[in-house]
């Protein structure tokens, strides 16, 4: 077993007890709650004449179902206002701080959190959605969790699990122009499989990590979950103490300077001992484009697609079945694959920094005709921040929809979907068959970039062979 | 007190069984997310599975869970890396709703496992060979009994007993009867406050 890990040292400290399981019952030090996996958990607590025992460590926001067309209510979908005001009663009700729309600081659970300083270092969090292994970036304990849990957490304010095992995977090297942290983890999750992280959380380590913004970190951490992997992390540094300070809700002065040292206190030891570690040659990575419908079944641009016989015997059936899905062809690459729909957004890339380096490349260019592209900022702040450097314009002088916050067309549940068998070009992190609202509908998962280019190309680009218009930041 | 409700053991689940197979079976085939725009778990069980089983039209398609003989099985046979992608405890709703007590496969998704705990469902991991034998079985017999026994951790039908494999918590929380661990983990209370007041970041059950 692991050991000295930064995971070891923070499960320590927020391990209550041992339950008669054998699993540990956990410290839940920040519980974040949207409309969707929570309203059941309120009600078994009603059920239960149970009360929500730390409301001041809980945050909402909501998110899967808003429509990002327009703010009114009621929301012109009733099962999506039934849900949200399902929301709004219960954490009135229980006294949880809520991200409502009206605030400004609405947005995705996994960037409102970051941004709001509710995520840090050694903390446990965990969520009722998967990709809360995105606040690992921070050098969290972030697992997503199931509503039975979610009652487990607002009754007591902990959760019961069992520890896993830790895989270093070390991305060594510096990544190629082109090559983002998105890229990053597609390779990661094509090389160990969708299920090649059962058992294990993930820590992220070696120069290419560290090289890596926040929001870089965060892209990778969030897709552990995509790997089989309950939970994500990089460790601790100087890039995140920089980030968080300042934040609202973060310490400032002394505290921040003693918060700080509570924070290298709990970073991965020299000589702390993994169960399992890998390495990756980040240099050697181009852009990762999926060709099937699971985030393993990513491909090089460049590289051609693989013939399903090619593959591990059990991994046969599923790629021939993706490959007549998605209609690509083994031995073509996925460059120059038509698609009718981009998609920049979700909680993987929708920050700051992803519609940043999208807009540097779309400025003085326009997006195919037969292309509906959209830009959906991942947060209110995010969206209001871009807005102030003038990014919203040259995405909509483009051609691109410039929507509000929140999950949209990631995976379908507000009205942005896609219809038929539209192809999508996609920051987001899932391309399973009908996640995008339409069961014949087809996801390419990829870079913020890659999307973009996509859109204005009308088919998968290498954007490394097109020119960048410089923007100011 | 309802919290202080009697957690029945799930030492052993019996019934037919229904093959469903294919690796890499997401929650999101499970339950679509539009099914998902509800507050309550109820009623979902018509749901699994749905783009599976019907096309635009809502005609039935091939699939074993729209099988007239299949309707009554309890135990779901899957393959690898079932209930991966979302979360959302709305796919093990859907199969339990739907009447699926338990499940066997070669592997399950972490948080899958885990909802399926927290609703008193064994998920039992078996060899490829083992897997591929019992569905071409259920198959063969969709009204042959098949009777689970978590304790022992075998797996009898047709005449023959296989062996499975169980996680030892999983195993111990439902032959104890402690899977809902709510109640469980309440009783804690006062070491979940010292634990808490012990982080360096919270003060009175406050974040500071």
């Amino acid at each position: 077993m692991s050991e000295g890990t930064l995971y070891d040292k923070v499960w320590d400290r927020h391990a209550v007890t041992r339950l008669p399981t054998g699993q540990d019952q956990l410290f839940v030090g920040l519980h974040l709650i949207h409309e969707v996996t929570s309203p059941q958990a309120f009600g078994m607590l009603r059920e239960r004449d149970l009360e929500v025992a730390y409301p001041d460590l809980t945050h909402a926001t909501v998110d899967h179902i808003v429509p990002t067309s327009s703010k009114e209510r009621p929301y012109a979908d009733t099962a999506a206002e039934e849900m949200m005001a399902e929301l709004e009663e219960n954490v009135h009700e229980s006294g949880i701080e809520f991200s409502h729309p009206d605030t400004g600081e609405q947005g995705i659970v996994h960037v409102i959190g970051p941004e709001q300083g509710l995520t840090q270092p050694g903390t446990t969090i965990v969520c009722g959605d998967s990709h809360t292994s995105t606040h690992g970036a921070f050098g969290a304990l972030a697992f997503g969790i199931g509503t039975s849990q979610i009652r487990d957490v607002l009754a007591t304010g902990t959760v019961a699990m069992e520890k896993q095992k830790v895989r270093k995977i070390e991305v060594t090297g510096e990544l190629g122009d082109g090559v983002e942290a998105k890229d990053v983890i597609l390779e990661i999750i094509r090389r160990l499989g969708t299920e090649g992280g059962v058992g294990y959380v993930y820590e992220y380590a070696g120069e290419a990590i560290e090289n890596l913004d926040m929001e870089g970190r965060m892209s990778i951490c969030n897709m552990s979950i995509e790997g089989g992997a309950r939970a994500g992390y990089v460790n601790p540094d100087e890039t995140t103490y920089a980030w968080l300070e300042g934040r609202e809700r973060v310490p400032e002065g002394e505290a921040f300077e003693e918060r700080k040292a509570y924070w290298e206190s709990i970073r991965s030891d020299d000589n702390a001992e993994y169960d399992d570690v890998v390495t990756i040659d980040g240099g050697e990575l181009e852009p990762v484009v999926t060709w099937g419908t699971t985030p393993a079944q990513g491909v090089g641009v460049t590289e051609p697609i693989p013939e399903p016989e090619d593959l591990p015997a059990d991994k046969v059936e599923t790629a021939r079945r993706a490959q007549e899905h998605m209609r690509v062809e083994p031995g073509e690459t996925m460059e120059g694959y038509p698609i009718d729909v981009a998609f920049l957004g979700s909680c993987t890339n929708a920050r700051l920094p992803d519609l940043r380096r999208a807009a540097r490349l779309v400025k003085g260019r326009t997006v195919d005709p037969d292309v509906r592209a959209m830009v959906v900022p991942g947060s209110q702040q995010v969206k209001q921040a871009a807005e102030a450097e003038g990014l919203d314009e040259i995405f909509t002088e483009a051609g691109f929809d410039w929507r509000g916050a929140g999950c949209s067309m990631c995976l379908g549940m507000n009205e942005d979907q896609l219809e038929g068998d539209e192809a999508c070009a996609s920051s987001s992190n899932r391309n399973f068959v009908g996640r995008q609202g339409s069961k014949d509908g087809r996801t390419v998962l990829m870079n913020p970039r890659m999307v973009v280019a996509a859109a204005i190309n009308g088919e998968v680009t290498d954007v490394r062979a097109m020119k960048e218009v410089t923007v100011n930041e | 007190m309802s919290n202080e409700l009697e957690i029945p053991s799930v030492d052993s689940v019996s019934g037919t069984g229904v093959a469903v197979r294919g690796n890499d079976i997401d929650t999101d085939q499970i339950i679509p997310a539009r099914f998902m725009k509800v507050v309550t778990f109820d009623g979902l069980g018509e749901f699994a599975f749905f783009d599976q089983r019907f096309d635009d039209d809502d005609n039935e398609k091939d699939h074993p869970l729209n099988e007239p003989q299949n309707r009554d099985a309890s135990v779901m046979v899957v393959n690898a890396n079932f209930g991966c992608g979302s979360s959302r405890e709305h796919a093990p709703q859907a199969l339990m709703r739907w009447g699926i007590d338990a499940f066997i496969g070669e592997s399950f998704a972490e948080i899958f496992a885990g909802n399926c705990l927290a609703l008193g469902m064994p998920t039992l991991e078996a060899d490829t060979e083992v897997v591929e034998e019992l569905q071409a079985w259920v198959e063969a017999n969709p009204d042959g009994e098949i009777d689970v026994d978590v304790a022992e951790e075998t797996v009898t039908y047709g005449g023959k007993t296989v062996g499975v494999r169980v996680d030892d918590a999983q195993r111990k929380a439902l032959v104890d009867g402690v899977w809902d661990t709510t109640a469980l983990m309440k009783a804690n209370a006062e070491a979940v406050d010292e634990t808490a007041e012990s982080l360096p970041y919270v003060e009175d059950g406050k974040r500071v």
